[in-house]
């Protein structure tokens, strides 16, 4: 068999994930601290694994519809407009497994061969091969250290070209942790009226904003019609094993993401989706107090490892959102890569390069917040003494 | 909302009593001088009385200590009701918690001792004898699961892979 004809030549060419790297380095490494996770350290609430366990018991195996459990979805519905006030309606939701499968639903509802879609850098592994697995063509957006990663209007702009189908909106960002409040969303929008342009909005970290609350950016005025809203219960509540997300969008958008959601997954885990039902009412009762002080925590680690890098001498501006923070290491005079690599061979802790994130990431590192605190104060420790070191 | 910096001090004291105030500074984004300052007023205060420990007792080389809930009704006392003789059970070194409750009897009393005879010597001498205790029911622990929070033995392990997306 010659494989080189067989297999086609779009997935060939797209590189393998730069984490996977540091990975298999790290994975065998005693001692070695990781700021390289990137989920929760937090487990799943008990109350929620019980509704899991229980449906289990319950004998509640069978499957949901295509797209989901009514009451879940009318539960994700509730959220929405009571969390970021915006009104969508059951019938505008599908379940999937992850945000992952809601942003791979959108580029291909909507790319045709050679359709150019904007993606902002540095940002989520994924989106760049899901739109060129999609047959389409990713049109970098970079993003720079100097206004927090943020996207404006005129970048927009001078990135639209006839052929522009679609627009990724990644904020609250992985890896930078950079936001857009509702006046920068406003201004930004600008860029899109009068254009048929969609905007794939990836609201996964929506919950974790630190010092505001987060914006919808279907709920920025005229932009509602054109947005795709993919959300999720990975991060919000300590859920990543789940794969349970969710995509909210017009109908008309929503009911041939549904077609795809339906041939390919058929539903999303019925077990995630009994649990996820205790996530949503459990939140409303208690106003949501889980999730408050898990983001009471990690803000306080946000504040110390912010405060370590700076004091160290690499430059990090103030991440407002996820739990990550993306430090300037240019003033090492090393690459990222190399960063990277010697930081993990020679103090053990494992960081990631920016340039996994596209090549904009160069000359920064992701480190995650979401470890104990104990964890921290070692790693920074250790990072100093490499700094310090050079 | 915002919470008072007491609050978010007693919060994660809490979790970690040994937190050095100055990483407890950088947590809260303030400086170590305001940090030693609230907590030295907590302190004066009151509010924060002791830094304590969560023992594996099981664990420990040390003889196995004796705890026990009892149950004490009582009569409550002309002019003073029950905070007279909450006051005495409480001066027992013997009592390590005394709580007043609703219910079908009046205070919950937690008693640590060496060994059974001793624990069940202090009831019979000590609690039950005194004046306005009504009667007793004494429960021995036979093996703590959980304590102030933390289920023993700890075993969480984290799960995580090393480095993901």
């Amino acid at each position: 068999m010659n494989y080189d004809h067989i297999i086609n030549p779009v997935v060939v060419d797209i590189p393998p994930s730069g984490i996977r790297r540091f990975f298999d380095i790290a994975a065998d490494m005693k001692d070695c601290i990781s700021l390289g996770v990137g989920e929760p350290d937090f487990v799943t609430p008990w109350n929620i694994r019980e509704a899991g366990i229980n449906s289990l018991k319950n004998g509640v195996t069978c499957y949901t519809s295509n797209s989901g459990l009514t009451e879940l979805r009318e539960l994700c519905c509730r959220y929405y407009k009571e969390r970021f006030g915006t009104d969508y309606s059951t019938g505008q939701c599908i379940m999937t497994v992850g945000a992952s499968e809601g942003i791979d639903l959108a580029m291909r509802m909507l790319i045709t061969p050679g359709d150019e879609v904007l993606v902002p850098e540095p940002s989520y592994v994924s989106y760049m091969p899901c739109v060129r697995l999609a047959g389409g063509v990713a049109v970098p957006i970079r993003a720079t250290s100097d206004n927090g990663f943020k996207i404006t209007a005129e970048e927009i702009k001078r990135a639209l070209t006839p052929r522009t189908k679609a627009f990724i909106l990644p904020f609250p960002n992985n890896p930078t942790g950079g936001i857009m409040n509702r006046e920068e969303l406003s201004e930004m929008s600008k860029a899109l009226i009068g254009t048929d342009v969609v905007v794939v909005s990836d609201e996964i970290y929506a919950e974790l904003t630190y010092g505001g609350t987060h914006c919808a950016f279907a709920s920025i005025p005229d932009m509602y019609d054109r947005t795709i809203t993919i959300n999720g219960f990975s991060k919000a509540f300590a859920m990543t094993g789940w794969r349970l997300g969710y995509v909210l969008a017009p109908e008309p958008m929503l009911k041939q993401m549904l077609k795809i959601h339906q041939f390919t997954i058929l539903c999303a885990s019925t077990t995630s989706q009994m649990a996820a039902i205790e996530a949503l009412k459990h939140g409303f009762e208690t106003n949501f107090a889980d999730v408050l002080s898990m983001r009471r925590e990690y803000n306080r680690r946000r504040n110390f490892v912010v405060r370590q890098f700076n004091d160290m001498g690499l430059d990090c501006f103030e991440p407002l959102g996820a739990f990550y923070a993306f430090p300037s290491i240019k003033k090492t005079g090393m690459n990222s890569e190399t960063f990277c690599t010697r930081l993990l061979r020679e103090r053990k802790v494992a960081v990631v390069p920016g340039t996994a994130f596209g090549d904009s990431g160069e000359g920064f590192v992701r480190c995650a917040y979401a470890t104990s605190m104990d964890n921290l104060i070692e790693a920074c420790k250790r990072i100093k003494e490499f700094v310090n070191s050079l | 909302m915002e919470r008072s910096l007491a609050m978010e001090i007693l919060d994660i004291l809490a979790q970690d009593a040994r937190t050095p105030a100055a990483i407890i500074a950088q947590m809260l984004n303030t400086n170590e001088e305001t940090v030693k300052a609230e907590i030295k007023r907590l302190e004066d205060e009151k509010i924060l009385l002791r830094y304590s420990t969560i023992i594996n007792e099981e664990k420990t080389e040390s003889e196995s200590t004796i705890h026990a809930l009892i149950e004490v009704k009582v009569t409550p006392q002309y002019r003073q009701g029950y905070d007279a003789i909450a006051e005495q059970i409480s001066r027992y070194p013997e009592v390590r918690a005394c709580y007043l409750m609703s219910g079908s009897y009046d205070f919950m009393v937690l008693v640590d001792g060496p060994n059974l005879r001793n624990v069940s010597q202090f009831v019979t001498e000590k609690l039950s004898v005194l004046n306005g205790v009504v009667s007793t029911g004494t429960h021995f622990v036979l093996r703590k699961y959980k304590d102030n929070h933390v289920v023993m033995p700890l075993s969480r392990d984290d799960y995580r892979q090393v480095v993901t997306p």
